[in-house]
């Protein structure tokens, strides 16, 4: 017993400096918004999800989309969403810039798993650069995974499938 | 209110008509003239003060809408009382099996699994799994009821988690991540089965982390194995498991792990296990696991390939203790699997073939031949990505004789 309380105490004792915080956030997604466009965002435009446009976002996600619209910011071609989707148990809310009908930019703003944290390095967020939809409602080319991350994977690619989806709606409604 | 700027169009229609029809008879004089533009312009201001009145309206049912819209997503919610709802989860996972095998053809619900977790705090989660194997447990049953997983997390900053309570060992490629779909083949593999052992788990204190982008570590205090010193199964290491059911904890273990995953696609680990005395207290005899494995999934093309070995002190007094046991100070596997996974044309899903070579022998420090032999070929289909089919064809060869040639079909499933 004395030798289980050492050893705890010990792990305890080294893990303390480095304290207990809340759910990590890597950029607030005001601060995304603004940087997407160069310091001069435009204001907020909202997205009504129609029972079609509800129904093609489904096809995606894998469940129903969650409220009844989606917030964007919307200048010339450019498109800019902040949208969450739970990974394993909690949701990642994801920052994404459609350009021309492709993606230009995928950040992880905050992540608030306890696994697959490794999504939000550029290692893995920069495959998406220039990635645009098929015909099928994929992404043009594949995601090269994380093993172990497999979840949080797949709730950043279904964002940004979803992302260039809406991006095609609203430039179909000008 | 619709009506409105008709009738002003009809007045200035009528006017204008009153206007034409007069000058054929008689042209109007300039005060003429200049009232029926006052009247003119009278109408175009009140038209104009209507499209306004109108747009202001528009403005008005906009704003309206939206904070309508706000109250329905607030409302929407569940109310605070009912919050711990949104806080906890619930997962699972499961595998039916066929095995048309030489040792006996058999029909098993393997695993049904179900998670509960819960969020405390931002910073502060419980997370559970609880199993039953083989449908039916009790008494004289083939099954058991298994606690697999219960343990506390902590957050320490933005990279680096501390847990205590009971958890999967840091070790081998399945054995923190086992559900059906995340892996090929029926049955787990082999080695990581009767080498690693998976699934193995144990109580104590752990942390992980991320070092560099990419680059992370796991180290934990645990319980330890207690391997039995007599009988066919002697010094087995998979024979050591106490899944923390009023463990003997005389001798602690300590588990590391270094992971690197910079890449996508790509995962390259290595875990190192020290344990004092797996007889707890009995025996005196030190162990020490040592394993390696790559993971490898660029495009369509996968690589799995995986090393364990276990060395345990004092091979005279093994051998000595049973002779069943001889040999048993060293306990080495390796597997490698090589897959392709993608669509078929238009088939809704997505399809996997994999072939698998395992190696595994429990008595390596013996002078016999004692290695075991096994290939599978067979392929995966996914029709959502959390249900798999699967089929494999089986190769076993043994060095006593008894192989274990047949096929395996299974279904599985995750939430």
């Amino acid at each position: 017993m004395t030798q289980i309380l050492k050893h705890f105490a010990a792990l305890l004792v080294a893990a303390l400096p480095l304290g207990l915080t809340h759910a990590a956030v890597y950029q607030e997604p005001a601060e995304f918004v603004n940087e997407s466009f160069h310091g001069k965002p435009p204001a907020s435009s909202a997205l009504w999800l129609t029972p079609e446009l509800k129904k093609q976002m489904e096809e995606i996600l894998g469940h129903p989309p969650t409220g009844m619209r989606v917030r964007y910011w919307h200048d010339q071609e450019r498109t800019t969403w902040v949208m969450d989707e739970i990974g394993k148990e909690l949701p990642i809310t994801t920052g994404i810039v459609i350009n021309k009908d492709t993606i230009e930019r995928v950040r992880v703003l905050i992540f608030r798993e306890s696994r697959g944290w490794e999504v939000r390095h550029d290692f893995f967020t920069d495959q998406f650069r220039g990635a645009g939809m098929n015909g099928k409602g994929s992404l043009d080319r594949n995601i090269d995974g994380i093993s172990g991350a497999t979840l949080s994977v797949r709730a950043v690619e279904k964002l940004a499938r979803v992302a260039l989806l809406l991006d095609q709606t609203i430039k179909r409604k000008q | 209110m619709k009506l409105a700027p008709k009738r002003h169009l009809l007045a200035l229609s009528a006017t204008l008509l009153a206007f034409t029809t007069g000058q054929a008879a008689e042209a109007p004089t300039a005060e003429q003239m200049w009232e029926i533009i006052q009247q003119q312009q009278q109408q175009i201001e009140a038209l104009q003060q209507q499209l306004n009145q109108t747009d202001e309206k528009v403005a008005e049912t906009d704003q309206k809408v939206e904070i309508a819209g706000d109250m329905i997503e607030q409302a929407g919610g569940l109310p605070a009382e009912a919050s711990w709802v949104t806080r906890s989860k619930i997962g699972g996972y499961g595998e039916l099996h066929y095995n048309d095998l030489d040792s006996g053809n058999e029909m098993d619900f393997h695993r049904f699994v179900l998670f509960f977790g819960h969020q405390f705090t931002d910073n502060i989660r419980f997370f559970s799994e609880v199993e039953l194997e083989h449908s039916i447990a009790g008494e004289g049953a083939n099954g058991e009821v298994e606690l697999e997983q219960a343990f506390i997390e902590f957050d320490l900053g933005d990279s680096h988690v501390a847990k205590a309570g009971l958890f999967l060992m840091p070790v081998g490629l399945i054995n923190e991540t086992h559900e059906p779909p995340t892996f090929y083949g029926v049955e787990r593999n082999a080695v990581e089965k009767n080498i690693i052992p998976t699934t193995w788990w144990e109580a104590g204190g752990a942390v992980r982390g991320e070092l560099a982008p990419g680059f992370s570590y796991d180290f934990a205090v645990t319980s330890g194995l207690n391997v039995p010193m007599t009988g066919g199964n002697a010094f087995k290491i998979r024979n050591g498991r106490q899944k923390v059911s009023e463990a003997a904890a005389e001798s602690l273990a300590y588990t590391g792990r270094l992971k690197w995953t910079g890449m996508p696609g790509v995962e390259l680990a290595m875990s190192a296990q020290y344990q004092e005395d797996i007889t707890q207290g009995v025996m005196d005899v030190g162990a020490t696991l040592f394993e390696a494995h790559a993971d490898i999934q660029r495009g369509p093309f996968g690589l799995r390939a995986l090393y364990a070995r276990w060395d345990l002190d004092d091979a005279a007094a093994i051998a000595a203790a049973d002779p069943a046991a001889a040999g048993r100070d060293e306990q080495t596997g390796w597997y490698i699997e090589p897959s392709v996974r993608g669509r078929l044309g238009d088939i809704p899903g997505e399809f996997g073939a994999f072939v698998r070579y395992d190696v595994w022998d429990n008595n390596s420090g013996a002078a016999n031949l004692t290695e075991k032999r096994q290939s599978n070929l067979g392929f995966n289909y996914w029709p959502i990505p959390d249900v798999v089919l699967k089929f494999d064809i089986q190769r076993q060869d043994n060095e006593d004789g008894n192989d274990v040639d047949g096929f395996n079909l299974g279904v599985g499933y995750q939430f």
